[in-house]
Protein backbone atom coordinates (compact mmCIF):
# COMPACT_ATOMS: atom_id res chain seq x y z
CA UNK A 1 0.00 0.00 0.00
CA UNK A 2 2.72 2.49 0.83
CA UNK A 3 5.16 1.75 -1.80
CA UNK A 4 1.88 2.22 -4.04
CA UNK A 5 1.01 5.69 -2.81
CA UNK A 6 4.65 7.09 -2.97
CA UNK A 7 4.62 5.73 -6.29
CA UNK A 8 1.78 8.05 -7.08
CA UNK A 9 2.56 10.94 -5.24
CA UNK A 10 6.15 10.73 -7.10
CA UNK A 11 3.91 10.29 -10.70
CA UNK A 12 2.50 13.63 -9.71
CA UNK A 13 5.62 14.54 -9.81
CA UNK A 14 6.46 13.80 -12.90
CA UNK A 15 5.83 16.59 -16.38
CA UNK A 16 2.00 18.17 -16.72
CA UNK A 17 1.28 16.39 -19.66
CA UNK A 18 0.66 13.50 -17.57
CA UNK A 19 -2.87 14.60 -16.93
CA UNK A 20 -3.51 15.63 -20.25
CA UNK A 21 -2.70 12.26 -21.92
CA UNK A 22 -4.49 10.79 -19.43
CA UNK A 23 -7.65 12.64 -20.05
CA UNK A 24 -7.56 12.52 -23.32
CA UNK A 25 -7.12 8.82 -23.53
CA UNK A 26 -10.35 8.47 -21.10
CA UNK A 27 -12.57 10.76 -23.10
CA UNK A 28 -11.72 8.27 -26.40
CA UNK A 29 -12.09 5.81 -23.95
CA UNK A 30 -15.73 6.76 -22.97
CA UNK A 31 -16.43 8.18 -26.29
CA UNK A 32 -15.69 4.55 -27.81
CA UNK A 33 -18.05 3.03 -25.51
CA UNK A 34 -20.72 5.39 -25.95
CA UNK A 35 -21.18 4.95 -29.75
CA UNK A 36 -21.01 1.04 -29.62
CA UNK A 37 -23.69 0.58 -27.19
CA UNK A 38 -25.54 3.44 -29.35
CA UNK A 39 -25.27 1.10 -32.59
CA UNK A 40 -26.14 -1.49 -31.16
CA UNK A 41 -28.93 -0.31 -29.41
CA UNK A 42 -29.84 1.09 -33.21
CA UNK A 43 -29.67 -2.83 -33.90
CA UNK A 44 -31.24 -4.12 -31.34
CA UNK A 45 -34.07 -1.65 -31.15
CA UNK A 46 -34.48 -2.27 -35.59
CA UNK A 47 -35.10 -6.38 -34.44
CA UNK A 48 -37.19 -5.62 -31.60
CA UNK A 49 -39.47 -4.14 -33.82
CA UNK A 50 -39.97 -5.91 -36.22
CA UNK A 51 -40.71 -9.22 -34.11
CA UNK A 52 -43.26 -6.56 -32.23
CA UNK A 53 -44.93 -6.27 -34.78
CA UNK A 54 -44.66 -9.41 -36.43
CA UNK A 55 -46.04 -10.76 -32.74
CA UNK A 56 -49.21 -8.65 -32.71
CA UNK A 57 -49.90 -8.92 -36.24
CA UNK A 58 -48.95 -12.48 -36.77
CA UNK A 59 -51.13 -13.54 -33.42
CA UNK A 60 -54.14 -11.54 -35.04
CA UNK A 61 -54.07 -13.64 -37.75
CA UNK A 62 -53.65 -16.89 -36.07
CA UNK A 63 -56.65 -19.18 -35.79
CA UNK A 64 -57.13 -23.18 -35.97
CA UNK A 65 -58.15 -22.77 -39.48
CA UNK A 66 -54.77 -21.85 -40.26
CA UNK A 67 -53.23 -24.71 -39.59
CA UNK A 68 -56.41 -27.15 -41.01
CA UNK A 69 -57.43 -25.43 -44.13
CA UNK A 70 -55.80 -24.84 -47.77
CA UNK A 71 -55.28 -21.40 -48.84
CA UNK A 72 -58.08 -19.20 -50.11
CA UNK A 73 -58.53 -18.76 -53.63
CA UNK A 74 -59.50 -14.83 -54.55
CA UNK A 75 -62.18 -13.42 -53.27
CA UNK A 76 -63.10 -16.33 -50.87
CA UNK A 77 -63.87 -15.73 -47.38
CA UNK A 78 -61.52 -17.45 -44.66
CA UNK A 79 -59.05 -20.24 -45.27
CA UNK A 80 -55.56 -21.69 -44.00
CA UNK A 81 -52.06 -22.40 -45.16
CA UNK A 82 -52.11 -25.61 -43.89
CA UNK A 83 -51.18 -26.75 -47.37
CA UNK A 84 -48.08 -23.90 -47.56
CA UNK A 85 -46.68 -25.23 -43.66
CA UNK A 86 -46.44 -29.00 -45.42
CA UNK A 87 -44.97 -28.03 -48.35
CA UNK A 88 -42.52 -25.97 -46.94
CA UNK A 89 -42.22 -28.88 -44.52
CA UNK A 90 -41.34 -31.01 -47.36
CA UNK A 91 -39.00 -29.00 -49.39
CA UNK A 92 -36.75 -28.40 -46.52
CA UNK A 93 -36.52 -31.86 -45.45
CA UNK A 94 -35.64 -33.03 -49.08
CA UNK A 95 -33.36 -29.69 -49.41
CA UNK A 96 -31.64 -30.74 -46.26
CA UNK A 97 -31.30 -34.82 -47.10
CA UNK A 98 -29.64 -34.29 -50.16
CA UNK A 99 -27.54 -31.20 -48.92
CA UNK A 100 -26.21 -32.89 -45.96
CA UNK A 101 -24.30 -35.65 -46.52
CA UNK A 102 -22.64 -33.24 -49.59
CA UNK A 103 -21.57 -30.74 -46.61
CA UNK A 104 -20.10 -32.97 -44.38
CA UNK A 105 -18.09 -35.20 -46.96
CA UNK A 106 -16.92 -31.73 -48.93
CA UNK A 107 -16.11 -30.28 -45.68
CA UNK A 108 -14.28 -34.02 -44.01
CA UNK A 109 -12.41 -33.41 -47.07
CA UNK A 110 -11.42 -30.31 -46.38
CA UNK A 111 -10.13 -30.65 -43.08
CA UNK A 112 -9.08 -34.00 -42.71
CA UNK A 113 -7.64 -35.28 -46.45
CA UNK A 114 -7.14 -31.81 -48.08
CA UNK A 115 -4.99 -30.32 -45.18
CA UNK A 116 -2.40 -27.62 -47.16
CA UNK A 117 -3.54 -29.00 -50.55
CA UNK A 118 -4.16 -26.32 -53.60
CA UNK A 119 -7.30 -28.18 -54.49
CA UNK A 120 -8.66 -27.97 -51.12
CA UNK A 121 -7.82 -24.13 -51.31
CA UNK A 122 -9.65 -23.77 -54.42
CA UNK A 123 -12.62 -25.62 -53.10
CA UNK A 124 -12.70 -23.51 -49.91
CA UNK A 125 -12.86 -20.22 -52.10
CA UNK A 126 -15.11 -21.46 -54.06
CA UNK A 127 -17.44 -22.32 -51.01
CA UNK A 128 -17.13 -19.16 -49.66
CA UNK A 129 -18.47 -17.45 -52.95
CA UNK A 130 -21.16 -19.96 -52.90
CA UNK A 131 -21.76 -19.33 -48.84
CA UNK A 132 -22.58 -15.19 -50.35
CA UNK A 133 -24.30 -16.01 -54.11
CA UNK A 134 -27.59 -14.32 -54.03
CA UNK A 135 -30.07 -16.83 -53.90
CA UNK A 136 -32.15 -15.77 -56.83
CA UNK A 137 -29.21 -16.61 -58.90
CA UNK A 138 -29.26 -20.13 -57.23
CA UNK A 139 -33.09 -20.76 -58.29
CA UNK A 140 -32.18 -19.19 -61.95
CA UNK A 141 -29.66 -22.21 -61.97
CA UNK A 142 -32.10 -24.58 -60.99
CA UNK A 143 -34.46 -23.53 -63.71
CA UNK A 144 -31.83 -24.17 -66.05
CA UNK A 145 -30.69 -27.35 -64.69
CA UNK A 146 -34.27 -29.19 -63.64
CA UNK A 147 -37.33 -27.54 -64.57
CA UNK A 148 -36.92 -26.22 -67.79
CA UNK A 149 -36.07 -30.33 -68.58
CA UNK A 150 -38.41 -31.74 -67.04
CA UNK A 151 -41.26 -29.35 -68.12
CA UNK A 152 -42.32 -28.04 -65.35
CA UNK A 153 -41.94 -27.22 -61.92
CA UNK A 154 -41.71 -29.11 -58.89
CA UNK A 155 -40.90 -30.24 -55.40
CA UNK A 156 -37.68 -31.95 -56.78
CA UNK A 157 -36.58 -29.01 -58.15
CA UNK A 158 -37.45 -26.72 -54.99
CA UNK A 159 -35.62 -29.47 -53.14
CA UNK A 160 -32.56 -29.16 -55.18
CA UNK A 161 -32.30 -25.26 -55.02
CA UNK A 162 -32.65 -25.02 -51.15
CA UNK A 163 -29.99 -28.00 -51.11
CA UNK A 164 -27.79 -25.78 -52.54
CA UNK A 165 -27.74 -22.65 -50.32
CA UNK A 166 -27.73 -25.60 -47.46
CA UNK A 167 -24.42 -27.38 -48.67
CA UNK A 168 -22.44 -24.20 -48.65
CA UNK A 169 -23.21 -23.66 -45.09
CA UNK A 170 -22.81 -26.90 -43.98
CA UNK A 171 -19.61 -27.66 -45.31
CA UNK A 172 -18.25 -24.29 -43.38
CA UNK A 173 -19.41 -25.45 -40.38
CA UNK A 174 -18.36 -28.77 -40.64
CA UNK A 175 -14.60 -27.95 -41.45
CA UNK A 176 -14.39 -25.45 -38.87
CA UNK A 177 -15.67 -27.94 -36.33
CA UNK A 178 -13.50 -30.52 -37.43
CA UNK A 179 -10.77 -28.49 -37.23
CA UNK A 180 -11.14 -27.92 -33.61
CA UNK A 181 -10.59 -31.28 -32.73
CA UNK A 182 -6.93 -31.54 -31.25
CA UNK A 183 -4.58 -33.44 -33.67
CA UNK A 184 -3.24 -35.14 -31.09
CA UNK A 185 -6.78 -36.88 -30.84
CA UNK A 186 -5.64 -38.07 -34.83
CA UNK A 187 -2.22 -38.99 -33.46
CA UNK A 188 -3.27 -41.03 -30.69
CA UNK A 189 -5.82 -42.77 -33.06
CA UNK A 190 -3.00 -43.64 -35.47
CA UNK A 191 -0.86 -44.75 -33.52
CA UNK A 192 -2.93 -47.27 -32.51
CA UNK A 193 -2.59 -48.81 -36.04
CA UNK A 194 -5.76 -47.03 -36.92
CA UNK A 195 -6.31 -46.71 -40.44
CA UNK A 196 -7.15 -42.80 -41.57
CA UNK A 197 -11.04 -43.35 -41.97
CA UNK A 198 -11.56 -44.70 -38.78
CA UNK A 199 -10.01 -42.19 -37.05
CA UNK A 200 -12.14 -39.82 -39.17
CA UNK A 201 -15.40 -41.56 -38.43
CA UNK A 202 -14.56 -43.14 -34.98
CA UNK A 203 -12.80 -40.08 -33.90
CA UNK A 204 -13.09 -36.88 -35.25
CA UNK A 205 -16.37 -37.37 -36.42
CA UNK A 206 -17.68 -37.85 -33.07
CA UNK A 207 -15.53 -35.41 -31.41
CA UNK A 208 -17.05 -32.91 -33.80
CA UNK A 209 -20.35 -34.37 -33.53
CA UNK A 210 -21.99 -31.65 -31.84
CA UNK A 211 -20.99 -28.95 -34.05
CA UNK A 212 -21.62 -30.53 -37.09
CA UNK A 213 -25.09 -31.28 -36.09
CA UNK A 214 -25.78 -27.60 -35.37
CA UNK A 215 -24.11 -26.80 -38.25
CA UNK A 216 -26.94 -28.84 -40.39
CA UNK A 217 -29.68 -27.43 -38.07
CA UNK A 218 -28.82 -23.71 -38.44
CA UNK A 219 -28.67 -24.47 -42.35
CA UNK A 220 -32.13 -25.91 -42.07
CA UNK A 221 -32.94 -22.56 -40.56
CA UNK A 222 -31.73 -20.97 -43.32
CA UNK A 223 -33.52 -22.54 -45.95
CA UNK A 224 -36.49 -22.75 -43.88
CA UNK A 225 -37.26 -19.56 -45.29
CA UNK A 226 -35.46 -18.91 -48.32
CA UNK A 227 -38.32 -17.36 -50.93
CA UNK A 228 -36.25 -16.35 -54.14
CA UNK A 229 -34.56 -20.30 -54.95
CA UNK A 230 -38.27 -21.19 -55.00
CA UNK A 231 -39.71 -18.78 -57.16
CA UNK A 232 -37.92 -20.17 -60.16
CA UNK A 233 -37.82 -24.06 -59.08
CA UNK A 234 -41.18 -25.04 -56.96
CA UNK A 235 -43.07 -22.19 -57.43
CA UNK A 236 -46.38 -22.40 -55.36
CA UNK A 237 -49.72 -23.21 -55.38
CA UNK A 238 -53.16 -23.17 -53.43
CA UNK A 239 -53.28 -27.23 -53.36
CA UNK A 240 -52.05 -29.99 -51.62
CA UNK A 241 -48.30 -31.21 -53.03
CA UNK A 242 -49.10 -33.97 -55.52
CA UNK A 243 -47.60 -37.43 -54.30
CA UNK A 244 -44.83 -37.06 -56.90
CA UNK A 245 -44.04 -33.67 -55.94
CA UNK A 246 -44.48 -32.54 -59.64
CA UNK A 247 -46.01 -29.35 -60.60
CA UNK A 248 -45.83 -26.32 -58.33
CA UNK A 249 -45.46 -26.81 -54.42
CA UNK A 250 -47.39 -24.86 -51.81
CA UNK A 251 -44.70 -23.21 -49.61
CA UNK A 252 -45.05 -20.61 -46.56
CA UNK A 253 -42.38 -18.23 -48.25
CA UNK A 254 -43.73 -17.90 -51.97
CA UNK A 255 -47.18 -17.53 -49.78
CA UNK A 256 -45.99 -14.99 -47.72
CA UNK A 257 -44.51 -13.49 -51.29
CA UNK A 258 -48.29 -13.45 -52.69
CA UNK A 259 -50.13 -12.79 -49.91
CA UNK A 260 -48.47 -9.88 -48.43
CA UNK A 261 -48.94 -7.44 -51.41
CA UNK A 262 -53.02 -8.73 -52.26
CA UNK A 263 -56.05 -6.99 -51.77
CA UNK A 264 -57.94 -9.16 -49.93
CA UNK A 265 -57.72 -8.86 -45.57
CA UNK A 266 -58.04 -12.47 -45.12
CA UNK A 267 -55.03 -13.32 -47.73
CA UNK A 268 -52.81 -10.35 -45.73
CA UNK A 269 -53.62 -12.17 -42.17
CA UNK A 270 -52.65 -15.47 -43.04
CA UNK A 271 -49.53 -14.14 -44.84
CA UNK A 272 -48.92 -12.81 -41.07
CA UNK A 273 -49.95 -15.67 -39.74
CA UNK A 274 -47.24 -17.48 -41.64
CA UNK A 275 -44.07 -15.25 -41.16
CA UNK A 276 -44.97 -15.93 -37.84
CA UNK A 277 -44.73 -19.43 -38.16
CA UNK A 278 -41.59 -19.70 -40.03
CA UNK A 279 -39.88 -17.47 -37.58
CA UNK A 280 -40.86 -19.25 -34.41
CA UNK A 281 -39.59 -22.19 -36.22
CA UNK A 282 -36.35 -20.42 -37.06
CA UNK A 283 -36.04 -19.66 -33.67
CA UNK A 284 -36.84 -22.85 -31.90
CA UNK A 285 -33.99 -24.72 -34.60
CA UNK A 286 -31.33 -22.02 -33.18
CA UNK A 287 -32.58 -22.61 -29.76
CA UNK A 288 -32.10 -26.01 -29.96
CA UNK A 289 -28.69 -25.84 -31.52
CA UNK A 290 -27.62 -23.82 -29.18
CA UNK A 291 -28.62 -26.12 -26.43
CA UNK A 292 -26.72 -28.80 -28.17
CA UNK A 293 -23.19 -27.06 -28.20
CA UNK A 294 -23.59 -25.84 -24.85
CA UNK A 295 -24.78 -29.73 -23.70
CA UNK A 296 -20.89 -30.23 -25.51
CA UNK A 297 -19.35 -27.79 -24.03
CA UNK A 298 -20.17 -29.16 -20.56
CA UNK A 299 -19.11 -32.91 -20.57
CA UNK B 1 19.28 -47.87 7.54
CA UNK B 2 16.88 -49.43 5.58
CA UNK B 3 16.12 -46.64 3.39
CA UNK B 4 19.68 -46.71 2.23
CA UNK B 5 19.63 -50.45 1.74
CA UNK B 6 17.17 -50.53 -0.61
CA UNK B 7 18.76 -47.30 -2.36
CA UNK B 8 21.70 -49.20 -2.87
CA UNK B 9 20.00 -52.44 -4.03
CA UNK B 10 18.33 -50.60 -6.97
CA UNK B 11 21.55 -49.11 -7.86
CA UNK B 12 22.69 -52.04 -7.66
CA UNK B 13 19.80 -53.89 -9.66
CA UNK B 14 19.95 -50.85 -12.48
CA UNK B 15 23.52 -52.07 -13.05
CA UNK B 16 23.16 -55.51 -13.29
CA UNK B 17 20.34 -55.13 -15.46
CA UNK B 18 22.40 -52.99 -17.96
CA UNK B 19 25.57 -55.62 -17.44
CA UNK B 20 22.91 -58.65 -18.01
CA UNK B 21 23.43 -59.97 -21.78
CA UNK B 22 20.10 -59.28 -22.75
CA UNK B 23 18.70 -59.15 -26.24
CA UNK B 24 18.82 -56.21 -28.34
CA UNK B 25 15.24 -55.32 -29.53
CA UNK B 26 15.42 -52.27 -31.93
CA UNK B 27 18.34 -51.71 -33.32
CA UNK B 28 18.72 -47.97 -35.03
CA UNK B 29 21.39 -47.44 -37.71
CA UNK B 30 22.81 -44.30 -39.24
CA UNK B 31 19.42 -42.84 -38.85
CA UNK B 32 18.63 -39.44 -40.29
CA UNK B 33 15.31 -37.44 -40.09
CA UNK B 34 14.13 -34.28 -42.19
CA UNK B 35 11.19 -31.87 -41.16
CA UNK B 36 11.10 -30.60 -44.66
CA UNK B 37 15.17 -29.46 -45.50
CA UNK B 38 16.12 -29.23 -41.98
CA UNK B 39 18.40 -32.22 -40.62
CA UNK B 40 16.95 -32.95 -37.37
CA UNK B 41 18.90 -35.87 -36.40
CA UNK B 42 22.24 -36.87 -37.33
CA UNK B 43 23.68 -40.19 -37.88
CA UNK B 44 22.24 -41.70 -35.06
CA UNK B 45 23.16 -45.55 -34.31
CA UNK B 46 21.46 -47.40 -31.07
CA UNK B 47 20.25 -50.36 -29.35
CA UNK B 48 17.55 -50.47 -27.15
CA UNK B 49 17.33 -53.66 -25.26
CA UNK B 50 14.44 -56.01 -24.55
CA UNK B 51 12.10 -55.84 -21.82
CA UNK B 52 14.60 -52.47 -20.42
CA UNK B 53 13.73 -48.93 -19.46
CA UNK B 54 15.69 -46.58 -21.79
CA UNK B 55 15.38 -42.89 -21.25
CA UNK B 56 16.26 -40.53 -23.88
CA UNK B 57 16.84 -36.94 -22.14
CA UNK B 58 18.62 -33.86 -23.44
CA UNK B 59 17.81 -29.93 -23.94
CA UNK B 60 14.33 -29.11 -25.72
CA UNK B 61 14.51 -29.42 -29.60
CA UNK B 62 17.82 -31.79 -29.22
CA UNK B 63 15.40 -34.24 -31.23
CA UNK B 64 14.72 -37.01 -28.68
CA UNK B 65 10.69 -36.78 -29.43
CA UNK B 66 11.63 -36.62 -33.11
CA UNK B 67 13.62 -39.74 -32.35
CA UNK B 68 11.01 -41.66 -30.33
CA UNK B 69 8.42 -40.79 -33.12
CA UNK B 70 10.28 -42.76 -35.54
CA UNK B 71 9.62 -45.98 -34.06
CA UNK B 72 6.06 -45.99 -34.88
CA UNK B 73 6.45 -44.15 -38.06
CA UNK B 74 4.21 -41.57 -36.60
CA UNK B 75 5.87 -38.53 -37.99
CA UNK B 76 4.60 -40.43 -41.23
CA UNK B 77 1.46 -38.19 -41.15
CA UNK B 78 3.05 -35.42 -42.20
CA UNK B 79 4.41 -35.85 -45.45
CA UNK B 80 6.89 -32.88 -45.44
CA UNK B 81 8.71 -35.17 -42.89
CA UNK B 82 10.90 -38.08 -43.60
CA UNK B 83 13.87 -40.53 -41.83
CA UNK B 84 16.55 -42.26 -43.63
CA UNK B 85 18.98 -45.40 -42.58
CA UNK B 86 17.21 -48.16 -40.83
CA UNK B 87 15.51 -49.29 -37.72
CA UNK B 88 15.72 -52.74 -37.42
CA UNK B 89 12.88 -54.24 -34.42
CA UNK B 90 13.50 -57.83 -34.45
CA UNK B 91 15.71 -57.17 -37.72
CA UNK B 92 13.15 -56.07 -39.62
CA UNK B 93 13.53 -53.32 -41.21
CA UNK B 94 10.38 -50.84 -39.89
CA UNK B 95 11.12 -47.70 -42.13
CA UNK B 96 10.89 -49.98 -45.02
CA UNK B 97 7.95 -49.17 -47.67
CA UNK B 98 6.90 -52.32 -47.64
CA UNK B 99 5.97 -52.35 -43.59
CA UNK B 100 2.36 -51.59 -42.90
CA UNK B 101 2.07 -48.95 -40.87
CA UNK B 102 -0.76 -49.77 -38.98
CA UNK B 103 0.34 -53.40 -38.10
CA UNK B 104 4.04 -51.70 -36.84
CA UNK B 105 1.91 -49.62 -34.79
CA UNK B 106 -0.38 -51.87 -33.09
CA UNK B 107 3.11 -53.66 -32.10
CA UNK B 108 4.48 -50.49 -31.43
CA UNK B 109 2.27 -48.39 -29.10
CA UNK B 110 2.63 -44.85 -27.96
CA UNK B 111 1.31 -42.58 -25.17
CA UNK B 112 1.81 -38.78 -25.47
CA UNK B 113 2.57 -35.75 -23.51
CA UNK B 114 -0.99 -34.67 -22.83
CA UNK B 115 -3.37 -36.98 -22.57
CA UNK B 116 -5.40 -38.03 -25.10
CA UNK B 117 -9.16 -39.87 -23.87
CA UNK B 118 -10.99 -40.59 -26.96
CA UNK B 119 -14.41 -38.67 -26.71
CA UNK B 120 -16.00 -42.58 -25.87
CA UNK B 121 -16.52 -44.63 -22.72
CA UNK B 122 -14.12 -45.69 -20.83
CA UNK B 123 -15.00 -49.23 -21.93
CA UNK B 124 -14.93 -47.71 -25.42
CA UNK B 125 -11.23 -45.80 -25.31
CA UNK B 126 -9.70 -49.23 -24.19
CA UNK B 127 -12.12 -51.52 -26.73
CA UNK B 128 -11.33 -49.29 -29.29
CA UNK B 129 -7.41 -50.59 -30.08
CA UNK B 130 -8.43 -54.29 -29.98
CA UNK B 131 -11.31 -54.12 -32.00
CA UNK B 132 -8.85 -52.92 -34.79
CA UNK B 133 -6.92 -55.99 -35.25
CA UNK B 134 -9.27 -58.96 -33.32
CA UNK B 135 -12.50 -59.96 -33.34
CA UNK B 136 -13.39 -61.29 -29.86
CA UNK B 137 -16.67 -62.07 -28.23
CA UNK B 138 -18.51 -59.93 -25.67
CA UNK B 139 -16.76 -62.08 -22.61
CA UNK B 140 -13.01 -62.15 -24.22
CA UNK B 141 -13.82 -58.38 -24.54
CA UNK B 142 -14.38 -57.68 -21.20
CA UNK B 143 -11.90 -59.73 -19.77
CA UNK B 144 -9.25 -58.06 -22.16
CA UNK B 145 -10.69 -54.58 -20.88
CA UNK B 146 -10.38 -55.71 -17.13
CA UNK B 147 -6.80 -56.83 -17.58
CA UNK B 148 -5.59 -53.84 -19.20
CA UNK B 149 -7.04 -51.63 -16.43
CA UNK B 150 -6.10 -53.29 -14.05
CA UNK B 151 -2.18 -53.54 -15.17
CA UNK B 152 -2.44 -49.74 -15.75
CA UNK B 153 -3.70 -49.61 -12.50
CA UNK B 154 -6.73 -47.62 -12.95
CA UNK B 155 -9.36 -50.68 -12.29
CA UNK B 156 -10.57 -50.10 -9.08
CA UNK B 157 -10.70 -46.21 -9.60
CA UNK B 158 -12.88 -47.23 -12.44
CA UNK B 159 -15.03 -50.68 -12.22
CA UNK B 160 -18.07 -49.14 -11.43
CA UNK B 161 -18.17 -46.28 -14.42
CA UNK B 162 -17.11 -48.00 -17.22
CA UNK B 163 -19.92 -46.77 -19.73
CA UNK B 164 -18.82 -42.82 -18.69
CA UNK B 165 -16.91 -40.86 -21.06
CA UNK B 166 -13.14 -41.07 -20.65
CA UNK B 167 -12.92 -37.15 -20.54
CA UNK B 168 -14.41 -37.25 -17.06
CA UNK B 169 -11.23 -39.00 -15.87
CA UNK B 170 -8.85 -36.64 -13.89
CA UNK B 171 -5.47 -35.78 -15.89
CA UNK B 172 -3.63 -38.36 -13.99
CA UNK B 173 -6.35 -41.01 -14.25
CA UNK B 174 -6.61 -40.17 -18.51
CA UNK B 175 -3.18 -40.80 -18.36
CA UNK B 176 -3.50 -44.09 -16.95
CA UNK B 177 -6.55 -44.84 -19.40
CA UNK B 178 -4.18 -44.02 -22.40
CA UNK B 179 -1.41 -46.17 -21.10
CA UNK B 180 -4.31 -48.78 -20.73
CA UNK B 181 -5.63 -48.49 -24.29
CA UNK B 182 -1.88 -48.94 -25.68
CA UNK B 183 -1.15 -52.80 -23.57
CA UNK B 184 -4.90 -53.77 -24.34
CA UNK B 185 -3.52 -54.13 -27.64
CA UNK B 186 -0.42 -56.63 -26.32
CA UNK B 187 2.30 -54.45 -27.91
CA UNK B 188 5.38 -55.13 -27.71
CA UNK B 189 7.33 -51.63 -27.20
CA UNK B 190 5.80 -48.85 -25.35
CA UNK B 191 7.18 -45.52 -26.65
CA UNK B 192 6.20 -42.71 -23.62
CA UNK B 193 6.70 -38.57 -24.93
CA UNK B 194 7.06 -37.38 -21.63
CA UNK B 195 3.72 -39.35 -20.19
CA UNK B 196 4.23 -37.04 -16.88
CA UNK B 197 4.82 -33.55 -17.84
CA UNK B 198 1.18 -32.31 -17.52
CA UNK B 199 0.82 -33.95 -14.50
CA UNK B 200 1.04 -33.51 -10.92
CA UNK B 201 3.54 -35.17 -8.46
CA UNK B 202 1.27 -37.99 -6.71
CA UNK B 203 0.02 -38.70 -10.28
CA UNK B 204 3.58 -38.89 -11.98
CA UNK B 205 4.51 -41.55 -9.04
CA UNK B 206 1.60 -43.58 -9.83
CA UNK B 207 2.60 -43.52 -13.82
CA UNK B 208 6.61 -44.05 -12.78
CA UNK B 209 5.20 -46.87 -10.40
CA UNK B 210 3.33 -48.36 -13.38
CA UNK B 211 6.30 -48.12 -16.09
CA UNK B 212 8.41 -50.21 -13.26
CA UNK B 213 5.58 -52.75 -13.53
CA UNK B 214 5.35 -53.00 -17.02
CA UNK B 215 8.90 -53.35 -17.94
CA UNK B 216 8.36 -56.94 -16.87
CA UNK B 217 6.23 -57.51 -20.53
CA UNK B 218 7.40 -54.00 -22.49
CA UNK B 219 10.27 -52.60 -23.85
CA UNK B 220 9.63 -48.80 -22.51
CA UNK B 221 11.53 -46.04 -24.35
CA UNK B 222 10.74 -42.52 -22.47
CA UNK B 223 11.50 -39.29 -23.27
CA UNK B 224 11.92 -37.16 -20.22
CA UNK B 225 13.04 -33.32 -19.46
CA UNK B 226 12.72 -34.70 -15.98
CA UNK B 227 16.26 -36.04 -14.87
CA UNK B 228 15.61 -37.44 -11.69
CA UNK B 229 12.89 -39.43 -13.47
CA UNK B 230 15.26 -40.54 -15.72
CA UNK B 231 17.49 -41.73 -12.87
CA UNK B 232 14.64 -43.23 -10.87
CA UNK B 233 12.63 -45.40 -13.50
CA UNK B 234 15.30 -46.27 -16.61
CA UNK B 235 17.99 -48.88 -16.76
CA UNK B 236 19.53 -47.00 -19.82
CA UNK B 237 19.86 -43.84 -20.82
CA UNK B 238 20.73 -41.53 -24.23
CA UNK B 239 21.59 -38.28 -23.87
CA UNK B 240 21.10 -36.10 -27.08
CA UNK B 241 22.19 -32.71 -28.38
CA UNK B 242 21.55 -30.79 -31.77
CA UNK B 243 20.27 -34.07 -33.20
CA UNK B 244 22.92 -35.88 -32.14
CA UNK B 245 23.87 -38.99 -29.46
CA UNK B 246 26.46 -37.72 -27.19
CA UNK B 247 26.49 -40.69 -24.99
CA UNK B 248 24.31 -43.88 -24.22
CA UNK B 249 25.01 -46.31 -21.53
CA UNK B 250 23.37 -48.33 -18.35
CA UNK B 251 21.35 -45.00 -16.35
CA UNK B 252 23.51 -45.96 -13.33
CA UNK B 253 26.86 -44.76 -15.40
CA UNK B 254 25.67 -42.39 -17.12
CA UNK B 255 24.45 -40.50 -13.93
CA UNK B 256 27.24 -41.42 -11.68
CA UNK B 257 30.48 -41.47 -13.98
CA UNK B 258 29.24 -40.24 -17.82
CA UNK B 259 31.89 -40.31 -20.10
CA UNK B 260 31.68 -36.87 -21.90
CA UNK B 261 31.78 -33.18 -20.32
CA UNK B 262 28.41 -32.66 -22.28
CA UNK B 263 26.57 -34.96 -20.30
CA UNK B 264 28.10 -34.37 -17.44
CA UNK B 265 27.48 -30.35 -17.95
CA UNK B 266 23.63 -31.29 -18.70
CA UNK B 267 22.95 -33.72 -16.19
CA UNK B 268 24.41 -31.75 -13.11
CA UNK B 269 22.14 -28.59 -14.56
CA UNK B 270 25.00 -26.52 -16.19
CA UNK B 271 23.03 -25.97 -19.52
CA UNK B 272 19.60 -27.31 -20.83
Amino acid sequence: MDTVAAYNHSGAATPPSWGRVRRSRYVADRALKIICTLFTALGAFALGWILLMLLVEGIGGLSPAVFTETTPGPGTEGGGIANAIVGSLILTVLGILVATPIGVLAGTYLAEYGKGSKLAAVIRFVNDILLAAPSILIGLFVYMLMVEPMGGYSGWAGGVALAIIAVPVIVRSTEDMLRLVPGSLREAGAALGAPMSTVIVKISWKAARAGMVTGVILATARIAGETAPLLFTALNNSFWFSPNLMGGVSNLPVTIYQFALAPYQNWRELAWAGALIITLSILALSIVARLLLKKDQVR
Amino acid sequence: MSTIAVDTSSAIGNAAAADADVPVRIAVKNLEFYYGDFRSLKNISLDFYDRQVTALIGPSGCGKSTLLRTFNRIYSLYPEQRAEGQILLDSQNILSPSIDVNELRARVGMVFQKPTPFPMSIYDNIAFGIRLYERLAKSELDGRVEEALRKAALWDEVKDKLRQSGMGLSGGQQQRLCIARTIAQRPEVILLDEPTSALDPISTGKIEELIEQLRSEFTIVIVTHNMQQAARISQFTAFMYLGELVEFGPTTRMFMNPSKKQTQDYITGRFG
